[in-house]
């Protein structure tokens, strides 16, 4: 039997989108908002809300640890969460190729629809669009989310010198998973992604003193530190020691010539925390299933620069990751 | 899981101790080394290795990065080549170094051009054999270290007699620029990291003509305790007079070298003078491909020829190279050059000087 693969139909609003949305999206994502099938989902707003949204192109769709379904969900939710909100509900459109096998679109459905029971968000509208062949490769997803505030975990001006900073899980599984998945490195073996939605954890320590928090996404732990210090004026000092690295993760980055610290994660927060409080969020944290590795890191100083205590006792700058990670020359 | 054999070169208590054997030998006197190989540059940077060392032991980095003395004529062909239709595959360090027209390989990328990036030259061949109906060149930069993989790659596509992928050589050697640092009045030099990757191949006697002037010449590993380790040699070395080679690589390092490797360079190049940047043009410096490989010879297939080109104005790139000037006395240092928009390829090699104190000590 041959594939079965996505024609312009299902994008084109007849019998086959219906069929569509009915077997494949109301099925996977059934709840009783969306199964109502209105132009526009109604939901109640009625506490100061939190508003994200955010487009996934990765690729391939398909990596170790996940897929580009399960990314979409859990990148608006964490975003939602590390803003200090409780997630609610989701919107999820899709755009994707003509051609696509239709069995790894409903396979990026079912992974969205699972992470999303997991991190207890409703995926309440969506829309999908199918892009002729040539014009897109592969898969498009975009989601938005809303969330209850319950924190405002965005105020840089609530980070000071002395407080400490703790990351949520071993860093730069994500980059090298997909760098991996790839195939073009010539090395076999893969790495499980960290991708994995953080709002159960971060809704365990909004009660204590955390005064900041961001999950670090592309451009890793370093674009984080580097956005933190560029718009509070402070600084941090960083221990290379506490680093949470896989070995694997850890000795594939120095092949490559990637700093762990800039290769991307979808599953670490960072966290500033006062120091009175930190035992106590780690111990909330690593009592998760996604925060045992979670480590206290370091510490926010007023030098203004994000400094990095090396293994060897030496200190250098850890800077702004650049746009694109590039496999180095020897 | 085995143990990393780099985990006791890391040892944080060792790298202490040996930065105070470093201060008490060096007391009372300056010392100026020059590491010349990018990942010597990385690891000083990377590990802080310069706030280890006392004062009065100057680390200056020379002409180690392969893509950093890239002659600005020669950046230039990657785009003649792009101009031709051909499909270029590269390291990702070239990707963004500027041609004299603005261009760089990513830019050139986003307008259309077919850039294929790779981590081994060999990666070439899939390409060249999965597509067929599109010609390719391989971008060759590398030293010694890296030259026997560009020379293995063209001697496979002679093998296999693909006909639709060629390599551009601007491999180059050290032995003269080398000499030409030795020779040179203004660097006051006391001795020389030398590069273990390199050494590898060429073995120790590399270092002779250093020897024989007396400074100091000890191959390194690129892990911060050897690295220091490597500089109390110097220091000691300095102090004693006695400028006998000293490998301290041995584990990855013969004295002899890689004979094998350096058969394939002889097999498929020949010494050419070429011009580096900031160095001018070096007697035998460079390698070329012999006769027999033109049709894999980009630079015969495409009929390209290096123009003279002055380096872009203002940038100091062939100072830095040359351990003259530290990277933030050029005046586009951080101004015009940065990370994100390199000028010239000391900023845009993840190896280059510039790109080392611009990430992590500026």
């Amino acid at each position: 039997m041959s594939e079965k693969l996505v024609t312009m139909s299902l994008g084109g609003g007849g019998k086959q989108t219906s069929d569509f949305i009915k077997d494949v999206i109301i099925k996977n994502f059934s709840n009783d908002i969306i199964s109502v099938m209105a132009d526009a989902a109604h939901v109640d707003t009625s506490s100061r809300s939190a508003f994200t949204t955010d487009s996934f192109v990765v690729k391939p769709e398909f990596f170790d640890g996940g897929n580009i379904g399960k990314l979409a969900v859990c990148g608006t939710v964490n975003d939602l969460a590390v803003s200090g909100a409780k997630p609610e509900y989701l919107s999820f459109a899709l755009i994707v190729a003509e051609g696509y096998p239709l069995d790894n679109l409903e396979k990026i459905i079912i992974s969205a629809a699972e992470t999303a029971k997991e991190a207890g968000v409703k995926i309440v509208c969506g829309d999908t669009k199918v892009v002729e062949r040539g014009g897109l490769d592969g898969v498009i997803l975009n989601t938005a989310g809303l969330g209850r505030v319950i924190k405002n975990l965005n105020d840089y001006s609530a980070v000071s010198a002395g407080d400490k900073v703790v990351i949520t899980s071993d860093i730069a599984r994500h980059g090298m998973s997909v760098m991996l998945a790839r195939g073009d490195l010539g090395f076999s073996g893969s790495v499980a992604s960290d991708c994995a939605p953080l709002n159960g954890m971060l809704e365990k320590i909004y009660a204590f003193d955390v005064k900041f928090a961001r999950d670090a996404t592309r451009g890793g732990l370093a674009a984080v530190l580097n956005e933190i210090s560029e718009k509070s004026g402070l600084g941090f000092d960083i221990n290379e020691e506490s680093l949470p690295v896989r070995r694997d993760v850890a000795e594939l980055c120095e092949i490559l010539g990637f700093d762990p610290l800039s290769v991307a994660n979808e599953g670490a927060a960072v966290l500033v925390v006062s120091e009175k409080d930190c035992p106590k969020v780690m111990d909330c944290i690593t009592n998760t299933p996604y925060g045992e590795r979670a480590a206290v890191i370091g510490a926010v100083t007023d030098s203004g620069r994000v400094v990095l205590r090396t293994k060897i006792g030496g200190t250098r700058y850890v800077d702004m990751p650049p746009g694109e990670l590039l496999p180095r020359i020897c | 899981m085995t143990t990393n054999p780099n985990e006791p070169f890391r040892d944080g208590r060792i790298a202490l101790s040996l930065a105070g054997e470093i201060a008490a030998a060096s007391a009372g006197r300056r010392y100026k080394i020059m590491e010349i190989c990018g990942t010597h540059t990385m690891s000083i940077s990377r590990n802080g290795i310069r706030s280890l060392l006392p004062e009065n032991v100057e680390l200056v980095s020379g002409p180690g990065c392969p893509v950093c003395v890239t002659a600005q004529g020669d950046i230039d062909l990657f785009f003649d080549i792009i101009d031709k239709g051909a499909s270029v595959v590269t390291f990702g360090d070239l990707l963004k170094i500027p041609g004299s027209d603005g261009r760089t390989l990513s830019s050139a990328r986003a307008a259309g051009a077919d850039v294929r990036v790779v981590y081994s030259p060999l990666d070439a061949l899939k390409h060249a054999e999965a597509e067929p109906d599109k010609n390719f060149v391989f971008l060759g930069v590398g030293f010694e270290t890296t030259a026997p993989a560009i020379a293995f790659l063209a001697k496979t596509a002679m093998e296999k007699g693909l006909k639709n992928l060629s390599v551009l050589s601007l491999c180059k050697t050290m032995p003269e620029v080398i000499s030409v640092l030795l020779k040179d009045p203004e660097l006051k030099l006391d001795g020389f990291l030398c590069p273990g990757h390199v050494t590898a191949v060429t073995g120790i006697s590399l270092y002779e003509g250093v020897a024989a002037s007396g400074k100091a010449a000890v191959v390194a590993g690129f892990e911060p305790v050897e690295i220091l380790d490597a500089v109390l040699e110097i220091v000691r070395r300095v102090n004693s007079g006695d400028f006998r080679i000293v490998n301290k690589y041995k584990r990855v390092v013969s004295d002899g070298g890689s004979p094998a490797a350096r058969a394939m360079l002889d097999e498929v190049f020949l010494p050419e003078t070429v011009s580096w940047r900031g160095l001018g043009m070096l007697m035998g410096s460079g390698l070329r491909f012999r006769d027999e490989y033109a049709p894999w010879d980009a630079k015969k297939v495409f009929g390209l020829e290096s123009r003279p080109v002055d380096e872009i104005k203002g940038c100091k790139c062939g100072s830095v190279l040359t351990g003259k000037i530290r990277p933030d006395e050029c005046p586009l240092f951080g101004r015009a050059c940065t990370a994100e928009t390199p000028v010239g390829p000391c900023m845009v090699s993840s190896e280059g000087t510039c790109a080392a104190y611009y990430k992590f000590i500026r």
